[in-house]
């Protein structure tokens, strides 16, 4: 029965990871290895590790554009990606940034019809800045340009969204504007995984973390277990504190490093 | 829509201006009486000289320049998006110097304009197929990697045509060699354009449909990965448009420069970096300014100045101009 409701679940799973294992090149050291992992729809997963431990390779494998070298991974439809905010060479207006989510279902030589932009507008009131749609994108703050990414990954309809660190480089206002954003879509049945180096990111808004190690160890779990103090303190080889308060009825929790 | 129509309408007013001015002045009126003669039978009102002029001599060359212009400057703001860098041009992937390579090479060992074209549309593709090689082929390469690949491979064409330079003979082939680089419209005929305008034409045809697939290569290989865009299919089929056209351009002109460069930042003066009026707009203003200095080439001194030069001097300071004025902007943001 149990086994059922698994297989039951796992095909209902965003994605299901079964002993992936990924190196570069034939020699290169793994930077995954024996990864098993699914998650269930609507859910956040938020993955944690330090850097150059595979957390963007993880990405890559996840949207398809790596191959993993073992295992494999079975996806329940297609996954939108929502990179980094960087400087851009361009400074394209947001609606047509936007609609180049839209890329794949356009024709070779063709360009995007009125329903692709009725779309593109429709992801843009969904996060509720339909007004940004005429402004271009190289002006706008480092939150909104957030923002519209996860505005053009959203115009695919995909069944889930994959983040690399979309609060870095961001102030607190904006972190929570995203962290919101990400979670009011998670609400709406989208499943969200993202990278993040701040791990009270991942006790605020996931329902699950992965933390990824160097030398391709990984645990997955529900936040209270693995986001602990020890964990933490192994995981970025530096002194720090796990705290829990209450602030007007709401428990919060928070990680503070003790910087050398 | 309208506007770009209006402006249509312009470029196609100063071709018409083209056809008229030079040391031989023909009337506006009779240079409109004859171009509407090829198009239907018409009662001449215009010497059988003034004939000639216009529709042997200076409508090649017009139609010429035109085609390289408009094409040029496509391919100068599609390659911008491709490499993600506004600051490249045409002759950056080295296609160019490989050309000019091949137009050089039949000049010394051949006298035949047709073989000199023919020599440049291979020294080209040749150049195209090393930067490709230098790229590791297939398995596709970073904007940098081209950009870099580019410079080697002109370095390298360019020091094999200094050596040409260096053999040939100075009383008869070296002067037609320095002349042939400097660029200049100066050769083209209706023959010259029979073999030019068709890849000139299907290049920029292409081009301006794959504008959409161009904005998105903008983002970036991993972005546009990421977005279901098949990479390498489309970075090659621009680099290789790209290099039919400055493979043409030097077939049929030698080397004509900057218009690659100055054209498409020009036109983001007046439509940003709006990939869907970016191109278009590029294809007009690419022809205007390539008629207007071939114009110029031609009329502004006793002897023709070569192309390569006037477009050069024009070039700079409107590139100088529009570097301040971002540089400015780049300030105040």
């Amino acid at each position: 029965m149990n086994e059922e409701k698994e297989k039951t679940g796992e095909k209902s799973a965003t994605f299901c990871a079964d002993k992936v294992g990924f190196r570069y090149g034939l020699r290169g050291e793994w930077l995954l290895r024996g990864f098993s992992c699914s998650l269930p729809k609507g859910e956040i997963m938020a993955v944690l590790g330090p850097n150059g431990c595979g957390k963007t390779t993880l990405l890559k494998l996840l949207l398809g554009i790596l191959k993993p070298v073992e295992g494999s991974i079975r996806r329940g439809g297609h996954l939108g990606y929502v990179p980094q905010v960087s400087a851009s060479a361009f400074d394209h207006r947001v609606l047509d940034m936007v609609v180049m989510g839209r890329a794949a279902s356009v024709g070779f030589f063709s360009i995007p019809e009125a329903e692709d932009y009725r779309r593109a507008e429709n992801a843009l009131a969904r996060l509720g800045i339909r007004d940004l749609a005429e402004r271009g994108y190289a002006r706008l703050s480092g939150g909104q340009r957030q923002l519209v990414l996860i505005a053009r990954a959203l115009v695919s309809k995909p069944c889930g969204l994959v983040l690399d660190e979309p609060t870095s480089a961001l102030d607190f206002k904006n972190q929570d504007l995203i962290l919101s954003a990400l979670r009011q879509l998670a609400d709406e049945g989208l499943s969200v995984v993202m990278t993040t180096h701040a791990p009270h990111h991942a006790l605020h808004v996931a329902s699950r973390v992965l933390v990824m190690e160097n030398g391709a160890r990984h645990f997955c779990g529900p936040p209270e277990e693995i986001v602990t103090t020890e964990q933490l303190r192994r995981l970025y080889d530096l002194e720090l504190k796990t705290l829990r308060f209450e602030h007007r009825g709401r428990f919060l929790n928070s990680v503070v490093p003790i910087f050398s | 829509m309208r506007r770009r129509f209006f402006l249509a309408a312009f470029v196609l007013m100063c071709m018409a201006g083209a056809l008229s001015a030079g040391r031989y002045v023909v009337p506006f009126k009779n240079v409109c009486g004859i171009l509407a003669s090829l198009l239907a039978p018409i009662e001449p009102w215009w010497t059988d000289i003034q004939y000639r002029v216009v529709v042997l001599i200076r409508l090649p060359r017009v139609l010429g320049a035109a085609l390289s212009g408009a094409a040029l400057a496509m391919s100068g703001a599609a390659l911008q998006s491709v490499l993600k860098n506004p600051l490249v041009s045409p002759q950056i992937i080295g296609v160019s110097s490989g050309a000019a390579f091949g137009g050089v090479l039949a000049i010394l060992f051949f006298e035949n304009a047709f073989a000199t074209m023919g020599c440049a549309y291979l020294g080209g593709i040749l150049a195209l197929f090393l930067v490709w090689c230098l790229c590791n082929g297939a398995r596709g390469a970073s904007p940098l990697g081209l950009v870099l690949a580019g410079i080697v491979i002109n370095a390298f064409f360019t020091a094999l045509i200094s050596l040409i330079e260096y053999v040939a003979d100075p009383y008869n082939k070296l002067p037609a060699i320095v002349v042939w680089l400097m660029g200049s419209f100066a050769s083209a005929s209706w023959d010259k354009l029979r073999y030019s305008a068709p890849p000139l034409l299907t290049a920029a045809a292409l081009l301006y449909f794959l504008r959409f697939r161009i904005g998105v290569l903008s983002l970036g290989s991993e972005e546009a990965r990421a977005l279901g865009i098949d990479i390498q299919r489309t970075q090659w089929l621009v680099l290789g448009l790209v290099a039919l056209v400055a493979s043409a351009t030097v077939a049929m002109a030698g080397v004509v420069g900057w218009i690659g460069l100055v054209v498409p930042h020009f036109t983001r003066i007046f439509v940003g970096d709006d990939y869907k009026r970016l191109i278009p707009l590029s294809c007009l203003l690419g022809t205007l300014y390539t008629v207007l200095i071939d114009t110029l080439a031609r009329t502004l001194i006793e002897v023709e100045i070569p192309m390569g030069i006037l477009s050069a001097l024009v070039g700079t300071p409107l590139f100088a101009f529009l570097t301040y004025r971002l540089m400015k902007g780049e300030e105040g943001r």
